[in-house]
């Protein structure tokens, strides 16, 4: 069994620019984790730490009950897939594989035998006399993937792996890498700047920002109860609205008051979803104007202001459902319920 | 064809213009004839002659009998083995100065890098001939570093003994060409390349051995074919030392001593363009089948890592024996050149600026006529460039890669051959009004210099030119300006900066360049620097005033090309400001 990462009060810089600060991760074993967070939040320097590529300057990485902060990269048995692949153009897709067993000194017919069976489990098994450059993006992706795996190792690192690949060819190799982790039982930390992946791949989600961890948790938990004001927005789309909680549980904000939303009194915000404002013809709801409309397909997404505030509201689209004009009076209504007030 | 409606009708015939058609106007495709005789006639005629000597037997047919007396002569047997051994032992001990240093800089960071930088630079300012005077002095059986060794240990070291003095020196010369071309080589691989391999568990020299090398080979084939190709060219070091029996000597000894009509000299040529365009050939077969275009950018280079204490020794120990080696020429001719008596001494007897006095008359109309040819020189090979690459990249003109080729073939071609091949060609054609020799009048030094730079100039140009962006001329030629308008107001304008480049390196090595010189210049007053040092060198007596001469020629040949720099990076700076403003 994979054993899990246990990540301790790390802290990393480059030079003078801070990079990771105090940063605290528990993953479990045979835990598909990701590492979710826009560019420049640390989520890759975190990875290639765990892959030792750099020591934290405070802090330990343990893996299982192994402290491996001080361990070079070749001497931790952790696999790591690179965003560009980063495959030996001068050795061939089998050499590739087989590097990281000749390492290990494994018996030519083991290597030979390993080969041939990873191959097969990704479906390259006819590519392994070709150069890398002779292979699509996916096939490359499935090598890297392959040469990563074949050497068993305890924790598998995927840096953006499918960032290079186009829309569809992503969802497809996404599920296959879901599947694979499965079959595998390895502990997988996976590093993205793409929320969608995140949500639909990782068992858990640590989401970064400026190099410290902003929230932990299942993907659903992330999005309904989001922690903070990063953490909603950049997970979907939210309204944040900015006001005061009263104590009788009204929260005032500039022309928007809403009852019945739970919480401790004083300044608050609170986090609404476009799909959870009400805009459809209701007579009892709050006055507002539509300021811009976007069909989008199965919804249309409206601009609506309501006092001083600009919400953004979402309408599921129906055949023949007619949308409301630019400039139009219309009255949207807000569930308190799915309020989320964030600290 | 053209359709309206639903009637058919015949398209018209039209005149398809040159513009349309090729991409080019009559004055660019003019330009590019010419360009086309320039390269004909003092590059591939001069060859092409050289070749059918060789290849024509006494009763004028072809025959191979020239062939079967050069395989008959034990002496020319044992100078193409000699030349191989030269050359090859050349690239190993070069490799050996140029691996580590290059590995040091692109891997390691340390103190001292910048200091290998330049390094890679010092030996090319300076002629190798130059040097293996000063060479004899510091490590000959009588040098400084002998008689210290005799003096310590009792032991001499035959390091400038025969052929060794020629690998020495050579290999002392023209290592930077590995260095360069394999610390860029190193520079370009992604940084994940290794990480990879260190994820899978390979370090020390297995990373480098089976990723990093691997990887980087291609610049160092390209270092040790261009090594290779410059010993076997090379004709004044193994004559200053001494050293006939290799083939660059015995073909110009056979054409100076016998005669233009002398037919071995031609063969020995074809035997050495043989092993120059082997030698590319090889390099490139070498590397035939591996792919290294997929080297993923962005990553940035390989990451740089702190040396450990053992290591910074090691390095530093290497670099001190490196520079020591390397300024060694420059150090011995500078000594050379203020010292009154130097031989069996450690150090000169005595100092003197006298040399310098006795060369100060000469010293003019030589710098005076290296300045003129090797500016000339690099001027055509800008020109010939830039319409070369222009035709290259930027029209669909037929035959435009063969030209490319034709220009870049020069390479291939040494010194020595294209000397004789010109020799051979227009020695028979007088100049009007005059009875000199076309093949002899100083314009042939300039256009031997032009032709055998070329590559370089044109090198510089294609990347000029690949860096701009098509659209800028397009947005010229949208508001009316013709081609050759745009080339001249849009494109030469801003290539600028590269095409400077081009002409230093053009400059810069024509100006020590000297195994076609020998065979071209006639008169002393046409002689240029390089020229001058040789016929100095050759005699006891005249090595303190030629070392003088060496020291002016470094001290002219660095002048020209740092203001060159200057000037080039002053354009740049200008241009770049007034976009941002």
């Amino acid at each position: 069994m994979s054993p899990g990462v246990t990540i301790e009060h790390v802290s990393f810089a480059y030079g003078a620019t801070p990079v990771l600060d105090d940063v605290n991760v528990e993953i479990a074993a045979g835990e598909f984790f990701a590492f979710l967070g826009p560019s420049g939040s640390g989520k890759s320097t975190l990875l290639r730490l765990i892959a030792g590529f750099g020591t934290p300057s405070v802090g330990r990485i343990l893996i299982g009950n192994r402290d491996v902060t001080e361990v070079p990269p070749w001497n931790r048995n952790v696999g790591m897939v690179f965003q560009n692949y980063a495959l030996w153009p001068h050795m061939s897709v089998a050499k590739n594989v087989a590097f990281g067993l000749e390492r290990r000194k494994l018996s030519k017919a083991e290597i030979e035998h390993k080969i041939r069976a990873v191959l097969d489990l990704v479906g390259l098994s006819e590519f392994a006399g070709r150069r890398p450059a002779q292979l699509s993006g996916g096939q490359q992706q499935r090598v890297a993937l392959a040469r990563t795996i074949v050497i068993e190792p305890e924790i598998l690192l995927l840096d953006e792996p499918l960032s290079n690949l186009d829309a569809k060819l992503r969802v497809e190799v996404r599920s296959e890498l879901k599947d694979l982790q499965q079959k595998l039982g390895i502990t997988t930390i996976y590093v993205t700047h793409d929320q969608e992946d995140a949500n639909a791949i990782a068992d858990r989600i640590a989401v970064l920002d400026q190099g410290c961890i902003q929230q932990v948790g299942v993907p659903i938990d992330l999005y309904d109860h989001p922690a903070n004001r990063f953490v909603a927005t950049f997970l979907g789309t939210a309204n944040l609205i900015e006001g005061n909680l009263e104590p009788v549980g009204r929260f005032v904000a500039d022309g928007l008051i809403l009852d019945g939303i739970g919480g401790v009194p004083g300044p608050a915000c609170i986090a609404i979803r476009p799909q959870d404002v009400a805009i459809e013809p209701v007579t009892d709801g709050i006055e507002a104007i539509v300021r811009k409309r976007e069909f989008l397909g199965s919804i249309t997404r409206y601009r609506v202001q309501v006092g001083k505030h600009l919400l953004v509201v979402d309408a599921t689209h129906h055949r023949d459902r007619e949308a409301f004009l630019v400039g139009a009076s219309v009255r949207i209504k807000i569930d308190p319920r799915q309020a989320a007030v964030l600290r | 064809m053209a359709v309206l409606g639903d009637t058919p009708i015949a398209a018209p015939v039209r005149r398809v213009s040159l513009i349309a058609r090729y991409g080019a106007s009559p004055a660019q495709i003019i330009a590019v004839v010419a360009v086309a005789v320039f390269l004909l006639a003092f590059l591939v005629v001069p060859i092409l002659r050289v070749i059918l000597v060789a290849f024509t037997g006494a009763d004028g047919y072809f025959s191979l009998v020239n062939f079967g007396d050069f395989f008959a002569s034990p002496l020319l047997r044992e100078s193409f083995r000699n030349s191989v051994y030269v050359a090859v032992m050349t690239v190993a001990l070069a490799s050996l100065i140029a691996v580590p240093l290059a590995t040091l800089i692109s891997r390691y960071r340390f103190r001292g890098a910048a200091l290998i930088h330049t390094l890679g630079v010092i030996p090319l300012v300076m002629p190798p001939f130059v040097g293996a005077v000063a060479m004899q002095l510091i490590y000959g059986r009588n040098g400084a570093i002998n008689l210290l060794l005799l003096d310590w240990l009792g032991i001499r070291v035959p390091f400038m003994e025969g052929l060794n003095g020629v690998i020495f020196v050579e290999a002392l010369h023209y290592f930077p060409f590995i260095l360069v071309n394999l610390s860029a080589s190193l520079n370009n691989i992604d940084s994940a390349m290794e990480e990879s391999a260190q994820n899978l568990g390979a370090h020390g020299f297995t990373l480098f051995s089976r990723i990093v090398f691997p990887l980087a080979l291609p610049g160092y084939v390209a270092g040790a074919a261009l090594v290779f190709v410059k010993v076997f060219d090379d004709l004044a070091t193994p004559l200053l030392l001494n050293v006939s029996n290799m083939l660059a000597p015995q073909a110009y000894l056979k054409i100076t001593s016998v005669g233009i009509t002398d037919p071995m000299g031609y063969v020995i040529s074809v035997i050495i363009i043989t092993c120059s365009v082997g030698g590319l050939t090889l390099a490139s077969l070498s590397l035939r089948g591996r792919d290294y275009a997929t080297q993923q950018r962005g990553g940035g280079g390989l990451s740089q890592r702190q040396l450990g204490r053992l290591g910074t020794a090691v390095a530093v120990v290497f670099m001190v024996i490196a520079l020591a080696l390397v300024l060694s020429p420059h150090i011995g001719i500078f000594l050379l050149s203020i010292g009154t008596m130097w031989s069996y001494a450690v150090l000169p007897d005595d100092f003197t600026i006298g040399h310098y006095v006795t060369v100060w008359q000469e010293a003019g109309p030589l710098i005076g006529n290296t300045v003129l040819y090797c500016g000339l020189a690099g001027m055509i090979d800008v020109v010939v460039g830039t319409i070369v690459a222009y035709v290259l990249l930027r029209t669909r003109l037929p035959g435009r890669q063969f030209l490319e080729q034709v220009a870049m073939s020069a390479v291939a071609v040494p010194g020595l051959v294209l000397g004789i091949g010109l020799l051979r060609t227009y020695y028979d054609v007088t100049l009007p009004f005059t009875d000199q020799p076309l093949a002899t009048f100083w314009v042939m030094l300039v256009i031997a210099y032009s032709v055998r730079r070329l590559p370089y100039a044109l090198a510089a140009a294609k990347a000029a030119l690949q860096q701009l962006h098509v659209s800028l001329e397009e947005a010229a030629e949208s508001l009316g300006a013709g081609k050759f308008t745009t080339l001249g107001r849009i494109v030469v304008p801003l290539m600028v900066g590269g095409l400077f480049a081009g002409f230093v390196m053009s400059f810069a090595t024509a100006a020590v360049e000297l195994s076609a010189t020998l065979l071209l210049v006639a008169r002393s007053a046409d002689a240029p620097l390089a020229y001058g040092i040789y016929i100095y060198m050759q005699s006891a007596a005249g090595r303190g005033p030629g070392a003088a001469l060496g020291v002016i020629a470094v001290v002219v040949v660095a002048i020209a090309t740092f203001m060159s720099y200057r000037l080039a990076e002053h354009e740049r700076g200008l241009m770049s400001r007034e976009r941002f403003l």
